[in-house]
């Protein structure tokens, strides 16, 4: 995948710079402040960025509004957002710039470089990935969650962060069987209308925890 | 302040007549009820004579701010909280009660004969041209003199004033101590301690990356587990600094995303000055912080509500929830804590909270919204 990268710190950006070549993306455009994102983002071969929330010249929400606004002139735009604290309240604005295409994780979940990889993969085929940080906050809050086993709890979480049933089956270590089946009991349970795909499903779940 | 006209000032004349009366009286049950708190039969009679006192006193003042064209303030000292008994005890240790009781007795002879010889010169119609160029110097004068008793000189209130400013200072001082020691406690046991272990972590991967190279893996795997805690050790720290979203889209933005993260559902209304200087923007969100993680913790709520309001040169918030009330906020470090941070701005927090609720929480700080928002103290995310 082509990609703009925008990160403030050297070291951090050759590191995913370094990361995101070894997995087969193309950096097309590594920038540091928000101005030269702007110009790179202008660029209609890009095929998706990974931003760093706090960018020059402020220091504060450049890049996301950056990637909320990219999105909204091209909807589904795939755009992972990084930043060293993750917000709910940044987590809805980026679920309400369009469905599919969007993550938002703690930077240091780059570190478990397979992962976010994989992440990076799922959000530039439309999927959405939340952080666990942000997921098991809402979870806390959330009293029918109760009604749930604690492996059908795991299972919810590891949906509202975005992950497939493969995935869940793989981070779990049970089939994609019993994957199925906890998902099917957790529909239940909550009362959730079944999705006919993998983003749809997550979705719904996200909805439904309130985020 | 507008100025009275002839005629105001000669109704304000003919009120005062009435009034001295009631003055006289109020003086009388005052020291008789001060002299029977003794034998504590004096204390209820002073729980509704004190506050009728003031009463009576304020509108004095009030009549003397109009005729001077200036208002007379009634610098009390505040009365907030605490039982009945605590509240006479603090109405009885103000220098300003003592004036109001001087001021009963001396001056009322004095500005009521000043009052009394604006009416005789105004009701008969012959003395009209005296009443016409007396009204204005006499009741200028009666008032001059009822300021002087009922308000303090400049001097009195540069003292007092040096005096509260002394004990903010040392409180924020305390309090700002506290917090460095606080945050160098919680980065020494957090992220510190962690950092060194990954060091060592590190180094015995790199011993053992020849001779067991799976050892080695899990030795990284482990690392990579310590820096991330250590990452979020320093998250927690930097929240208790100054959380992020408070630098990134100010008091608001950053209630809300409190709110967000409460058990209890919180309505956030209103909206904060534009351009509050970052320390009382701060010190404001730990309150309300403050305010709603008690709210969590006792309230028993359903609901809660932060309303900001943007009057002139003032932060005004309003926490509130209908839980259970009966909140003392004497009770808890949390919340001395924080107000002693909103004195240093001159703020002041008032807790409404009657047994069965609603409790309210009003804080309200000075503020000019001049200063220009300023970039986080860390440069980069």
């Amino acid at each position: 995948m082509r990609l703009v990268l925008a990160e403030d710190h050297a070291l951090l950006r050759d590191g995913l710079i370094r990361i995101l070549e070894a997995h087969a993306h193309e950096v097309v455009a590594a920038v540091e402040h928000a101005d030269q994102l702007d110009e790179a983002l202008a660029d209609r071969s890009v095929e998706g960025a990974v931003l760093d929330v706090r960018l020059p010249p402020t220091h504060t929400d450049e890049g996301l509004r950056a990637a909320v606004a990219v999105r909204s002139r091209r909807p589904g735009f795939p755009v992972m957002v990084l930043s060293q604290y993750v917000e709910r309240i940044y987590a809805r604005e980026l679920l309400a710039s369009g469905e599919g295409g969007i993550g938002y994780l703690l930077k240091d979940r780059v570190g478990d470089v397979g992962e976010f990889v994989d992440a990076l993969g799922r959000v530039a085929t439309g999927g959405t990935v939340l952080d666990p940080h942000v997921v098991s906050a809402v979870m806390a809050r959330q009293a029918p969650v109760e009604r749930l086993t604690a492996r059908e709890r795991e299972v919810l979480a590891l949906m509202a962060e975005g992950r497939s049933n493969a995935a869940i089956a793989a981070a779990l270590f049970v089939t994609e069987k019993a994957v199925g089946k906890h998902t099917n009991n957790i529909f239940t349970k909550l009362d959730l209308p079944l999705a006919p795909d993998d983003n749809r499903r997550v979705l719904a779940v996200i909805a439904w925890l309130g985020v | 302040m507008t100025k009275a006209g002839r005629l105001r000032m000669t109704g304000y004349a003919a009120v005062q007549l009435p009034l001295a009366v009631l003055a006289l009286v109020l003086f009388i049950v005052d020291v008789v009820a001060a002299v029977l708190a003794v034998i504590v039969i004096g204390i209820p009679i002073l729980m509704v004579s004190v506050p009728a006192t003031r009463w009576l006193v304020n509108q004095h003042r009030r009549m003397a701010g109009h005729v001077l064209g200036s208002p007379v303030p009634a610098p009390y000292r505040t009365l907030e909280g605490g039982s009945r008994i605590e509240r006479l005890r603090v109405a009885a240790a103000d220098p300003l009660s003592w004036r109001d009781l001087g001021w009963l007795l001396v001056a009322l002879p004095l500005a009521l004969t000043a009052s009394l010889v604006v009416l005789i010169l105004f009701v008969p119609v012959v003395t009209g041209f005296f009443w016409w160029f007396g009204v204005g110097p006499i009741m200028a004068a009666r008032s001059r003199v009822d300021r002087w008793f009922l308000t303090f000189g400049t001097t009195e209130r540069l003292e007092q004033r040096v005096e509260v400013l002394t004990e903010t200072r040392n409180q924020s001082l305390d309090h700002s101590s506290a917090e460095l020691r606080r945050i160098e406690r919680d980065l020494h046991d957090g992220a510190q301690a962690r950092i060194a272990g990954l060091g060592m972590t590190l180094g015995m991967a790199a011993e053992l990356v020849e001779r067991d190279p799976a050892a080695a893996r899990r030795m990284l795997t482990e690392a990579r587990q310590t820096s991330s805690a250590a990452l979020g050790d320093l998250r927690d720290v930097v929240h208790g600094i100054h959380p992020p979203v408070l630098a990134d889209r100010g008091l608001k933005a950053a209630i809300q995303a409190l709110a967000l993260d409460l058990a209890v559902p919180v309505e956030v209304t209103g909206e904060a000055p534009p351009g509050l200087a970052p320390p009382v923007e701060s010190a404001a969100y730990f309150t309300v912080a403050e305010c709603l993680a008690n709210i969590a913790k006792h309230a028993g709520a359903t609901r809660a509500w932060v309303e900001l309001a943007n009057a002139p040169g003032l932060l005004r918030v309003v926490v509130g929830d209908d839980g259970r009330g009966g909140a003392d906020p004497t009770s808890g470090t949390g919340m001395r804590g924080v107000a002693q941070r909103l004195a240093a701005f001159d703020g002041t927090m008032r807790v409404s909270s009657p047994a069965g609720g609603p409790t309210l929480v009003t804080l309200e700080v000075p503020c000019d919204s001049s200063s220009p928002r300023t970039t986080p103290s860390s440069g980069t995310a």
